[in-house]
């Protein structure tokens, strides 16, 4: 086992609406991610997988507000901090994030060398130009990046190429932890495939100790990560390594996302497309009881009243169903 | 592939050309295409390939340098505004953004009479048209009572999908075109949105174009496949024939570049 780069415990953030109203965003995740490792988090759009992604870098700005829980970051708990501190002392170094659409984040009348220059300067001022110009250059070059692109304007470079400029910068005081929110769903699918080759050789030089990846797409997912867990209405519902999670699915939630893939591969075509009915709850008044029991085709009036627990059928798989693992498998065998 | 309808729309050597003089861009460069009833067809390409302005020419927002398209097997004619209008009955799309599509300042009910209306009826009575609407909207699963007295931008992005998809009930188009449907939803709500558009196509012996980018999508919704690469056509054919034994190199590298279940994706041919 490897050493834990980031460890999660319990954590509760919301949102204050205008109303004065709390809705509750990211309800008791924890999670932990290992040296090398990288996590996928997937789940339909509106389930709180980008809300969990700024929760987890500490910086909390209205309206998302922290409720209770902890980040532990490398052994250092980051939960609590005040937010210049982290902003200064945390983001970059010890966490990256990448929005979405951090591409279009490069300002269009500066140089990228300028920007990159600004980015260190935060964290160290003591850095010369000329040393932050060898760095990035040098960081450039391990990532196959032309150098040139370090004297252009974001104007002169195509999507493809400002995504992965954005991701190099983003990582250039080489973080414990890269939270990428949906790198590449902007891209056509060479240039997404360029941004993750580059992603991967992150991981691979030690230059990222650890990842976790957020977006909608499940084979692009299984291709990239490790373990993959499925957040519904802000929770985790399950959680496994990316092979369990897409050939051996066990809560209905999870089944159903699966049920919604489709790649370019002989025999897809026979498969039936199903879509999960409906819409995720609103999270001002979450259900009483599985929050994805009224979607659910197997719901029972016990599911509408009692909170599942998270049950651990083996280290490092959960998930979150009031049904045992073998029902549930039976119950997807007979239709 | 059940078999083929009467030809809908067809297309011979139809170019188009952008720009005047020495500075010319020809972004669909002399494709043929062949279209059938009840064909699920899909025009597949990268960005810039010119698969859109394939779609704008086809219903008629661009004019075409060169070539001819053959609609129901005559030439298409819409050099007057009525005739335009009269295509229009024939031929509708769907587009990606589904704000951009709506007028902000039309409310749900107008933009829905409006379908109605070119559809020629006009002069209904109200509780007629009231019950059309409510049928188009439950076809998509929305409740009408709900959206009545509604702006667009009142409603959520997949409502308003939805939505684009009740106008297309209500106008009852021969051809549609669907460009780039999904490319901004999760796969859940793109699974929705297909079983709408392929239900449609059963009960109305729709036609249905996509325009995409998603291979995996072309695959599993369509009979035939244009792939479209510089504004030609390296390969056209059966779902089956183009991406699962493709021909052409760049169809190859292109499904090449879509991450798949079941075998390893292979990093190595991008720079």
């Amino acid at each position: 086992m490897g050493k834990v780069m980031l460890e999660v415990r319990d954590l509760k953030t919301k949102y204050v609406t205008r109303m004065k109203e709390d809705v509750y965003s990211v309800d008791g995740v924890s999670l932990t991610i290992e040296e090398g490792k990288s996590l996928g988090v997937a789940g339909e759009s509106g389930c709180g997988k980008s809300t969990l992604a700024l929760s987890l870098m500490g910086y909390y700005f209205a309206p998302l507000h922290y409720m209770s829980g902890d980040i532990i970051v490398d052994g250092q708990n980051i939960s609590g901090m005040e937010p210049d501190y982290i902003r200064k002392h945390i983001l970059g170094s010890e966490i990256a994030y990448i929005p979405q659409a951090a591409m279009n984040a490069l300002n269009p009348t500066q140089k990228i060398i300028k920007f990159i220059n600004n980015v260190i300067h935060v964290h160290d001022p003591s850095m010369s130009k000329g040393d932050i110009y060898d760095m990035a250059r040098e960081r450039f070059e391990k990532l196959g990046l032309p150098e040139n692109v370090l004297q252009k304007h974001a104007v002169e470079l195509s999507g493809g190429m400002k995504q992965r400029t954005v991701i190099a910068i983003s990582t250039i005081l080489s973080p414990k932890v890269l939270i990428a929110d949906e790198p590449s769903s902007a891209l056509d699918v060479t240039s997404q495939k360029m941004v993750i080759k580059m992603m991967k050789q992150l991981m691979h030089e030690g230059l990222v100790k650890s990842m976790i990846f957020i977006t909608h797409e499940l084979p692009l997912l299984y291709q990239v990560t490790d373990d993959i867990m499925v957040m519904y209405a802000g929770q985790i519902v399950e959680k496994g390594t990316a092979h369990e999670m897409v050939f051996d699915p066990i809560m209905p939630y999870t089944k159903g996302l699966m049920g919604s893939i489709i790649v370019p591969e002989d025999g897809m075509k026979a498969n039936k497309l199903e879509a999960i009915p409906g819409t995720p709850p609103n999270l001002k008044h979450p259900p009483a009881g599985c929050r994805f029991a009224p979607r659910c085709k197997y719901a029972t009036p016990e599911c509408m009243v009692y909170a599942p627990p998270v049950k651990k059928p083996a280290p490092g798989r959960e998930y979150r169903c009031l049904f045992e693992e073998k029902y549930l498998k039976e119950l997807y065998a007979n239709g | 592939m059940a078999e083929l309808g009467k030809s809908v729309l067809r297309g011979e050597d139809v170019t188009k050309i952008f720009g005047m003089g020495k500075v010319r861009t020809t972004a669909v460069n002399k494709v043929n295409f062949d279209f059938h009833e009840r064909e699920v067809i899909s025009i597949v390409g990268e960005s810039g390939s010119g698969k859109t302005t394939i779609a704008k020419m086809i219903l008629g927002l661009i004019g075409i340098t060169e070539g001819t398209i053959y609609f129901n097997g005559e030439p298409r004619d819409i050099s007057t505004g009525k005739k335009r209008k009269e295509y229009w009955k024939n031929i509708q799309a769907i587009f990606q953004d589904p704000f951009a599509t709506f007028n902000q300042f039309f409310k749900i009910d107008a933009v829905l009479l409006d379908c109605i209306n070119l559809r020629g009826g006009k002069n209904l009575p109200y509780e007629e048209k009231y019950k059309m609407m409510e049928e188009a909207c439950s076809f998509v699963n929305l409740k009408f009572a709900e959206l009545t007295n509604k702006y667009p931008f009142e409603l959520s992005g997949g409502q308003m999908q939805r939505l684009m998809i009740a106008r297309i009930f209500l106008l009852k188009p021969k051809i549609l075109i669907a460009d780039e449907p999904t490319s901004m939803v999760d796969a859940c709500s793109r699974a929705t949105i297909l079983d709408y558009l392929l239900k449609l196509r059963d009960e109305e012996n729709m036609t249905i174009i996509f325009i995409t980018h998603d291979i995996g999508l072309a695959y599993y919704v369509s009979d035939s496949v244009y792939i479209m690469e510089h504004g030609v056509f390296v390969e056209q054919g059966s779902a089956e024939e183009c991406i699962i034994h493709p021909k052409a190199a760049y169809t190859k590298r292109l499904i090449s570049d879509v991450p798949k279940l079941n075998e390893e994706w292979d990093l190595s041919t991008v720079g």
